[in-house]
Formats: structure tokens, sequence, C-alpha cells
């Protein structure tokens, strides 16, 4: 991947690049903001130049950059491909010309025959050895290829910043690593070799003819594009079909999901016949624009074939008729009958590659887009790793919007000491979850800084700086597997008296041990049958197993009922003793305790102090709090 | 597969005719290089033009025969596949919806989705495959090979020679390589799933800085699938090279044969091109068949997936088992829950355990406790979602398993926790709950709700559209239109589940109004995890750990309670000295 920039005309990006980390590695502690507003322009560019740079031709020599390590390989299998090639087009001559030996009773000319054959006999076990290794080069190449490419992906997606990832649908990103790199393998290195074969196979078989018998190769030439054009003409009529077909089959699609998933409310009202009715309806609907589109785009083969069989009668006769007049050998008819049976395949299947290469020049190109992406600036070499923090963290003049045209954050400052406990409290969407975002450095600051013990956290590590906080959100996040790998998802090497105590801290315990098979328990991804209570609960253990130095609680317990939620505080409480903890809540029980309430409203902080304090002054936080407790 | 086979009864006409039209083709095929060889033999040798000529017809004429019956062969196989998926879709879709909510856990939503689509898909595309090929290659095939005896015995010895030696090396390479694309297919899943992962707990990941760990299993995960691939790739790149030596083998050996035949005069030379031009269709035609018996194997697991769900089976009504009528002289009350218990199917440990209380018609009753404490459960048994594993849920002194199950339905309305709504409109989704409800019975209920607000505020008032899942409205919005829903059918049981999560506390104060005046006449059930939601209930159950712990009034609870006095305690901590809880 290194080597490719290089190649398809990045310099400048590549530069521009290196500057960057230059610059970042000169910045000292403080006056680091200029310059990464600069890098952040410097980007922006990059990207302008990478879109026109991923054109066609762009990509293909990206792809080509990919097989450079298997440049051996490839050109390996592109010599044997011309020999298969080659020698399967020689094999049909030799048999004509041994038929040719075969010219009645007692006219046999068993010696020649004899030679003949045994050049068949070489040439097909030439053929079929080195279709045996052009195979096995031909499979190394593309999945080492398309495992190249995937980890290349994976690897920036890593590192893309959260900026990106947010503003991208997860499907779309899943696949562009699984499907499209699959499009692409099949496609383009597969298609790449049909088409190389395909078109050696077409011009041997023109020199091969046209060498034999012009006029005859003639009658060939001209028919067989009518197969061409009646596929061609064929698709076309059909798109339409398929078109409606998908959108019937989409529309349906949505039906059972939307039903399936919610069975059992259809259940609850005794819906079933009703549902199954408009079900019934779109299947109709369905069954009979599957039936055109199937039907005519099935048509397509017998055309063809017939086209084919069209070829195969106008050599008979012609070649008959030249045969007569001494023109051509009978073997060589049959030679000629034999190529014609399979010229017109080649053709087909060219055909067909080429809207499979073009698809798969696109999905390249979505691959490379996402490879290329920008990745966060990477930690400096001088950074500090961050190591049992003592929970100083400092906001000073932070500005901060995800979009420019809509500012958000703007000169927030706020000073806490170690042990402090900060409550953010606010109606939905308005923006507490961006703190998190700056505390956890998933976004950085626009302007101003954000300091953890003193030190600038973009001066940090970014994983000692993560590790450093314990982070709940809401969104709960379980990874298939098992509970107890869930729960040691930050300490691998935890051992299960670990796993067990912090179950049981988070109040997990006794619902792990009621699973089928206990800590061992599969869960799906997305934790499938628990409750969210209960992922929320694993989500606490997998914390509390790690014991970091300070904490960030997201709408923690949510969907925790307030029983059980008072007793995780307490075992919060307990461990967070003396550590600075930040808290998302809408529960003002919990919000009350916290040392500093920062009340938001729409992106911005507006009042700040604690729950005394803020009743005192009858602002929004009064009113938010009344308005809960007035039931 | 033969489960499915009788939803292609109906198409018995185009299943027969299909195949027969294919054959009509592959038969006028065969018959290609026998006329060839009469033209080499006769034509030529004899400078006949004209007979060239009427053989150069009858070729054409071949040709335009083949292509009619192939394509009347493509039409009825088209019909015969679309009309089968049509109907196994719509059985499949009618049966899911008929599965009772034990089944609905087993079976998983995602899976029959899949069932639902793709894998009717694979099964329609299977189907019309066999239809059109399934006869027609092994025809080729071995009409090929009885064209060649018709040509020369001795020479089609040659033929039944190679024949079972190519079927050997194609099916046994499929055989073997088939297990192993299983294995290369759950390495592309496992790919899948890490990519996705990454993507949906990206910020648990970087949290807890595992990218570097991840990225290590990412390139382990992807080494395995390259591994498995090429290793499988290695075994089918055989399968070209060797029929291909097979097949010219044979040729050679026909060539051979055939020279020594020519020489003594009883085999001519068109013939022996006749030969050589069947061994060559046969290599063709193995080929296509090999990739018919993938997509083949591909369709038939499909297929058996969608049999396994349309073999679930609901459980049997179990009725009448714990049958004792109440003592003499009393009056059976509304509702009663006599030392129930339930454990759900391939579940641990009981979801409920020994529930006892009774509840009389009109009454309010509110159902307060933990996660999972079985709230849910309990409530679910009232219509009989899920049956009781042990004891009994009697409806007026009746076990529910008695009262028909349409019947039980109707008298209940439910609100499920979840809010969803279905693509359609307002009305429509009232209709739900109600399907020939007028337009007075929509709007009181609406009001009963507190939704009068959100049906005028949408442009169409009942007429507004509703996106899938309802999607186009806020969670508290929705939440009123579906307790619309279930109000719409005037139920003499309401459920409400969790069903005002999402009301500000104001609405939420007007909703509880709207539902006291529903007292005397309908029995309320009140899940939620707010006491204040509850404490004006007539009576109030706690749960805890799927046990009934407390029974009663607020006032009654907030004494004998200790988890009833914690669960308050935690909601309002002002008043924690009044009710100081028992440390547990």
């Amino acid at each position: 991947m290194r080597g490719m920039k290089k190649e398809n005309g990045t310099d400048r990006q590549e530069d521009s690049r290196g500057n960057g980390q230059g610059n970042s590695r000169n910045n000292s502690q403080g006056n680091s903001q200029e310059d990464r507003r600069e890098k952040e322009t410097d980007r922006g560019e990059d990207r302008n130049s990478r879109n026109t740079q991923n054109s066609r031709r762009g990509i293909v020599v990206q792809v080509l950059s990919y097989m450079k390590k298997y440049r051996l390989l490839v050109c390996l299998s592109l010599i044997l491909a011309a020999a298969v090639v080659a020698l399967t087009l020689y094999v049909p001559i030799l048999t004509g010309d041994a038929v040719d030996l075969l010219l009645g009773k007692g006219n046999v000319d068993f010696a020649g025959i004899a030679g003949i054959l045994k050049k068949i006999g070489a040439a097909v076990v030439i053929t079929a050895a080195a279709q045996w290794v052009m195979n096995i080069c031909n499979n190394r190449i593309t999945y080492h290829v398309v495992k190249d490419i995937r980890e290349d992906a994976f690897h920036r997606l890593e590192q893309l910043p959260l900026k990106y990832l947010d503003a991208h649908a997860y499907g779309d990103i899943v696949s562009r690593v699984v499907a499209d790199v699959d499009t692409f393998a099949d496609g383009l290195l597969m298609g790449f070799t049909q088409l190389f074969t395909g078109v050696l196979t077409i011009g041997g078989t023109l020199f091969f003819m046209l060498a034999t018998n012009v006029p005859i190769a003639l009658v060939v030439i001209c028919i067989t594009p009518v197969s061409f054009l009646a596929a061609r003409f064929i698709a076309r009529r059909t798109y339409s079909m398929f078109r409606l077909q998908s959108e019937t089959r989409g529309e349906q699609t949505s039906l059972i999901e939307e039903t399936v998933e919610n069975q059992k409310i259809v259940r609850m009202f005794s819906r079933e016949e009703a549902v199954e009715g408009q079900f019934g309806e779109m299947n109709e609907r369905l069954e009979k624009c599957s039936l055109k589109a199937i039907f005519f785009s099935s048509i397509t083969n017998p055309v063809t074939r017939f086209v084919n069989s069209l070829v195969y009668a106008g050599v008979g006769i012609f070649g008959a008729f030249v045969a007569i007049k001494g023109g051509i050998s009978v073997g060589r008819l049959s030679c000629f009958l034999s190529y014609a049976n399979q010229y017109t395949k080649p053709f087909n299947e060219i055909s067909g590659v080429v809207t499979e290469l073009q698809n798969a020049l696109a999905c390249a190109g979505r691959i490379f887009e996402l490879i290329h992406e920008t990745p966060q600036i990477p930690d400096s070499p001088q950074a500090r790793v961050l190591t049992d923090a003592e929970g100083n963290v400092a906001l000073e003049q932070v500005c901060f919007s995800y979009v420019p045209e809509r500012k958000l954050i703007q000169n927030f400052n706020l000073k806490v000491r170690p042990g402090q406990r900060v409550a953010i409290v606010g109606p939905t969407g308005c923006g507490k979850t961006t703190v998190i975002n700056l505390l956890m450095r998933f976004y950085d600051v626009n302007s101003g800084q954000i300091r953890v013990d003193g030190t600038d956290i973009r001066d940090i590590t970014r994983g000692s700086l993560r590790t450093s906080y314990g982070m709940v959100l809401q969104e709960t996040w379980l990874r298939a597997g098992t509970i107890r790998d869930n729960i040691r998802m930050g300490k691998p090497e935890a051992s299960q008296q670990e796993v067990e105590r912090a179950a049981r801290a988070a109040h997990a315990h006794s619902f792990i041990r009621r699973l089928p098979d206990g800590y061992d328990t599969v869960i799906t991804e997305d934790g499938g049958s628990l409750s969210q209570g209960q992922k929320q609960l694993l989500c606490i253990a997998r914390v509390m197993l790690c014991l970091p130095p300070m904490l960030i609680l997201d709408e923690a317990t949510s969907s925790i009922d307030t029983r059980t939620e008072l007793k995780i505080q307490n075992a919060f409480a307990k461990m967070m003793e003396g550590r600075t903890s930040f808290i998302v809540a809408h529960r003002l029980s919990t919000i009350r305790e916290a040392d500093i309430i920062l009340v938001m409203k729409d992106g911005n902080i507006i009042e700040q102090g604690n729950h005394e304090t803020l009743l005192a002054q009858g602002g929004f936080y009064a009113s938010l709090y009344n308005s809960q407790f007035a039931g | 597969m033969k489960k499915l086979l009788k939803y292609l009864a109906d198409y018995k006409k185009e299943t027969v005719l299909a195949p027969l039209f294919k054959l009509l083709e592959a038969g006028f095929e065969l018959l290609v290089p026998l006329i060839v060889a009469s033209i080499i033999d006769r034509g030529i040798a004899d400078g006949d033009m004209g007979y060239i000529g009427r053989m150069g017809l009858a070729l054409a004429s071949l040709a335009v025969v083949g292509l009619v019956a192939s394509v009347t062969a493509q039409y009825f196989a088209a019909k015969a596949a679309v009309g089968f998926s049509a109907k196994l879709r719509q059985a499949l879709f009618d049966h899911i919806m008929s599965l009772d909510f034990t089944n609905i856990d087993k079976a998983g939503t995602s899976t029959m989705i899949t069932r639902m689509t793709s894998d009717i898909s694979q099964v329609q595309s299977g189907v019309n495959l066999v239809l059109r090929l399934f006869l027609r290659s092994p025809v080729i095939v071995f009409g090929a090979t009885i064209m060649a005896f018709t040509v020369d015995g001795k020479s089609a010895l040659i033929f039944t020679a190679a024949l079972p030696l190519l079927a050997a090396v194609v099916f046994g390479i499929m055989a073997w390589t088939m297990p192993l694309y299983k294995k290369v297919q759950a390495g592309l899943d496992r790919v899948l799933g890490l990519t996705r992962e990454n993507l949906t707990g990206v910020r648990v990941i970087r949290a807890f800085h595992r990218e570097e760990r991840e990225e290590e299993q990412f390139r382990k995960a992807t080494k395995d699938l390259a591994a498995s691939q090429i290793f499988v790739g290695k075994i089918s790149a055989v399968m070209n090279p060797v029929t291909y030596v097979i097949v010219n083998g044979a040729i050679v050996a026909l060539l051979y044969t055939g020279a020594i035949q020519v020489n003594v005069g009883t085999l001519t030379q068109g013939e022996v091109v006749a030969l050589v031009n069947y061994m060559s269709q046969i290599l063709v035609e193995l080929v296509k068949l090999a990739n018919l018996i993938i997509t083949v194997t591909k369709a038939l697991a499909c297929a058996d997936r969608v049999a396994g769900v349309l073999e679930i089976r609901n459980a049997e009504q179990t009725a009448g088992l714990s049958e004792k009528s109440r003592p003499d002289g009393e009056a059976a009350p509304f509702l009663e829950f006599d030392h129930v218990s339930l454990t759900y199917a391939q579940a641990g440990a009981e979801a409920l355990h020994d529930i006892c209380f009774t509840v009389n018609r009109g009454e309010t009753v509110g159902i307060i406790g933990g996660t999972g404490s079985g709230k849910t459960s309990l409530i679910h048994l009232i219509p009989g979602f899920y049956p009781a594993t042990e004891g009994t849920v009697r409806l007026e002194g009746q076990d529910i398993r008695d009262i028909p199950e349409e019947k039980l339905k109707s008298l209940t309305g439910i609100v499920p926790q979840k809010a969803v709504l279905f693509k359609g409109t307002v009305r429509s989704n009232l209709q739900w709950g109600k399907p020939d409800a007028s337009e007075e019975e929509m709007w009181e209920a609406i009001d009963l709700a507190q939704a009068r607000e959100v049906v005028e505020g949408k442009p169409g008032g009942l007429d507004a559209e509703i996106a899938q899942g309802g999607r186009n409205l806020s969670g508290g919005q929705r939440q009123r239109l579906t307790i619309a829903r279930a109000l719409v059918r005037k139920p003499e049981i309401l459920i409400l589940d969790d069903s005002a999560s999402a009301l500000d506390y104001a609405t939420e104060a007007k909703l509880r109004q709207a539902l006291q005046s529903l007292k005397g006449k309908t029995t309320v059930f009140l899940v939620s995890q707010r006491a204040s939601s509850i404490r004006w209930a007539d009576r109030i159950i706690v749960l805890d750990d799927g046990e009934m712990v407390g029974l009663g009034t607020h006032e009654e609870l907030m004494k004998t309670c200790g988890v009833y006095q914690e669960i308050y305690a935690s909601q309002y901590p002002e008043e924690q000295g009044k009710a100081a809880p028992d440390a547990r």
C-alpha cells in the first residue's frame, strides 16, 4: 500500500501528510492549535485531489500496485494463459489433420496418425498442466490481494476519526469491506483472466481460421456478432422488468421485516389474516413481474445458441462447397466446425465480463475511497503516556462544533478537581454526549484546550487517555462471544475471580448465573436475548473490571430499574471514591449529589453550579427540576 | 425439499412440459454431428451440392426447432418456478404469522426474515434451473454415448470407459469441495462480523484502546479465510485440466481405433468426425452439469431451512389440567392467578414463580419491579401469549386455556413496551385495534390516549401517513398512538406495559386521569418502573426476581414491603426519612 501511493500520483498528498507529521513533532505543548488548523485545511485539499484522482485510471493503477507484490505470479499466469489458449486451439487442428489421414479403406497412413496422436497427447498433457498451475496462480493472487485490501481497509477503519464514522452508515462501510472487495475480486481479477484468455482465443481462432481458409472465416466473422447484438437487445428490454421486480420485492421485503419483527404485536391484535392478505396481494404482483423478468432474461441463452447453430450450419454448407472444390480438407473443415462452436463463447463471456469489470472497478473505487480516507492525526512520538491519572480535568476556552455552520460549544471553561463528580443535564438532544466526545478525544476541540493533570490531551497518547476513563454509554454494545469475553474486553488476561467480582459489583452476577451456560453463555452480536437492562449491567461490569482512574457515564443506567440503579451507584461511588467522574443523567436524584452540574441546552452550557446554587438561581435548571417533580 | 414439492403441485403441467421441451431441444442437438458426418461422407465425397444444401437446410431448421423448443421450455420452467416460490412464500408467511410467542422467541426474527427472502429466492432459482437443465445435461451426455453406439459399437466402448471416469472426477471433486466451501463461507461471515462489530462498537473499542488487538484479530480472520479459499481453489483447479485430459485421451483413442476401422472399411471418415464431436459435446455438458449441481445443492440447503420453519408446530393447548371448581357459594373473581409459574423454553430458570392473586372487574392493578423481575412475563400470561408452566390463570372462573384464543385476545387491549406502528395511516393503525371502528370511536380513543394533538398536528389527520415502524413520529407520539390503538376496541382488560416511559410528566398525568375515568368498566394493568405512575392503583403487585414480594395499595406496601420501600426511596430520596428502607 505504501508503494502504491508513489505510483498513482499522490506524491503531493504524501508530502503534505509528511509535513503534517513533521509539524506535530516540532510542536511544543502549548502552541499546537494553529498548526492543527493548518493541517485541517491541508487535508481538505487532499480530499479534492483524491477525488479527481479516483478516476477509472487511478483505480486501475492502484489495483496494479496491490498486484505488484505478486508480479511474478501474475507474469507466470499470463504466460501460462497464452500457452493454454494456443495449445487448446492447436489440438483441433491436429485432430483435423489426423482425420485427413483416414481417407478410406486401405488408405490410412498409420505412421502419420501415430505421430499426430503423440503430438495431441503431448499437447493435451502440457495444456492440462499449464491450466492447473495457472488456476493455482490466479487463486493465490486473487485471495492474497483480497486479503491485503481488506487488511488495509480495516487498518484504516481503526484509525478513522469518529467524525467520519459517525457521518457514514455502518452498513455501507461494512459492505465496502466485505461485499465490494468480493465483487472486485470476482469481477476484476477473475474477469481479467477471462478477458485475457477470451481475447487471445478470439484472436487465435481468427488467425487460424483466416490462415486456413479466408472465405469460410468470413462467414463466421459475419454471423457471430448477431448473437452479441441479440443478447444486448434482450438485456436492454429486460432491464425495466427487472427493476419492477426488484421494486416489488423491496416493497414485500419491507412488509416482511415490519411484520415479522413485530409479529408479537400482530398476534396481540389478531391481525394475522389482514397482514397475510396484504402480503398475498404483493405476492401476486411479484409473481407476475418476476415471471416476465425471469422468462425474458432466460431467452438470451437459447437465442445465442440459435445464432451459434446458424454459424455452424453456415460453416457446414459453405465449407462443404469449398471442400468439394478442393479448397479445404475434410479434417480442416471439422476443425473449422469445432472453432465455430467455440468462437462465440468468448464473445458472450467478454460482453459479460465488460459489465462485470465496470462493476468491479466501481467497487474497487469505493474501497480505495475508504482506504484513502484521511485518518486521525497520529499520536506524536513525544506524546505523554498517562498513567494513574489524578483526575484534574480542565477545559479552557473550549469551542467546538460538528459543522462550522452550526456553532455548538463556545468558550467553555470548567475546572474539575480530583474526585469531583460532574453531572451533565439537559433535555434530549441538547448535546450532552458532545462533552463526552471531547473528553474522550473522539473529537478534537476546534479551539481552546482540554487538560488532564495539566497536559493538553492532544499531547497524551489516545490509548492512555481513553483507558484512564471508564466509559459506560447508554447505547449498550456487546460483541458476539461469551459473556466472560465481553466482560474481559478491557482486560483480556483477567481471571475468573476478577470477572466474577466485577459482575457482582455491577449486580450482573445473579442473572449471568441463571443463563444456560453461565459465564460461558455465547451471546450474539448486540446481546440477542438479553434485556436492555441486562446488557447495560454487562457494560458496567466491563468497566468495573478495569478500575480506571476516571469515569464517564452516559445515561449508563437508563434501562435499569431505580432500585438496582441505586445499588450500582453505590458500587460506582465506592469504586470512584477520590476519582473524577462525569455523569450524563436524566434522573435528578443522581444529579443532586454531583459537585458540579452542567446544564445544557441546544448544545450550549447555559448554567453551571451545584444543586443548591442552581435552584437558587431560579433558571433553566430550576424549572427542569420542578417540572419533573410536579407529578 | 420433499415437503416443499406440494407447492409445485399446481404447476404439474409446467413441471412436466419444461423438461420435455428441453429434451426435444437436446435431441435435435444430438442429431447435428450425424448430419455433419453425412455431409462429409456423402456430400463432399460424392461432390453432391444439392445434398449438401439439403443437409445445410436441415441443420438450420434443427436450429429453429431447437430455439422454439427451448424458449417454450424456458417459459414453462419460469412459470413453474415463480409460481412455486410465490405459493411457498405465501405459505411460509402465513405459517410464520401463526406461530405462538414461544416459537417466535425460538425461531428468531432475523432468521425468519432470511428464510422469507433470500432462502426462497435461492429455492426459486434452483427449481428453475432444475427444470431447465437437469434433464438436458444428462440426456446429452448419455444421448451422445447412445448415438456413438449407433455410429459404431466398438468405438462407443471408449465412451463407456471415459464416461464413468469423467463422472468420478467431476463429482468426486465436488463432493470433496462442497463442505470446504461451507468453511469459506464461515470465514467470510467472521470477517463481516468483525467489521460490523468494530463499527457499531467503535467508541467502546477505542475507549478500551483495543484497536491493535482488533486489527490482529482481523488479520487472523482474513488469513484463515484466504488459506481456506486457496485450499479449496487448489482442489477445484484440478477439475478442468483433468477432464480435459480424459476427454482428449478418449479422442486420441477414438482416432486410433477409428484409423484401424477406416482402414478395414467398417467406418467412414465422416463417422469418425461425428464420434469426435460427440465426445466434445460431453465435455461441455459435464461442466454445465457440475455448475448446476452446485446451485442445486445450495438451493436444497435453503429448501431444507425453509422446510424447517414450516415444521415448527405450535404447542397443543393443554386445557383443563387443574380444573378445580371453586368452593361453593363463592363467586368467581374476574381474574385469578392460581399458583402460576412460568419457565420460558430454553431458559435456565423460572421467569415467574408461584404467583397468586385475584383482581375484580374494573380494578386498576399496578405492577412494579426491577429489570428482569418478570413484569412483562406476568402480563403476557393474561391474554395467554405464553401458557403457564404450572398453575392456572382463570378469567371469570374459567381456565383461560379453555377460552378460544381469538375471544381471549379480543377481550384484551395491550400496549406493548416497544411502541411500534405500521406503515400506513393513523386510521389503518387504529383499525388494528378494531377493524370496523367508526371515526367517533377512533377520536374517542385518541382523546383518551392524549393523542389528539399528535393526530391533528399531522397533515391529513386520521389519514396522515405513518412510515414503517412509525419512524416519522417521536417516541412519545408513537406511544400515545399505540395506547389509542389498544383503547379503540374498548377492551375489558387493558394492559399497559411501561407504555408511558417516553411521555413527559405532564402528559403522563393527563393520561393517568383519563385512565381513571375507565375505572369500574375496564380492568387495567399498569406496568411501570416509576412508583409515581402506579401509586394510585387499587392494588399494586411488587415483583422481585420472578417472585411476588408484595401486594396491596401504595400505603399498605409502604408499611409492609421492603422492596417497594426501596424502589420508592430510590425515586423520591427527599422522602427517605419517612420510609427508611431496611438494608438488605
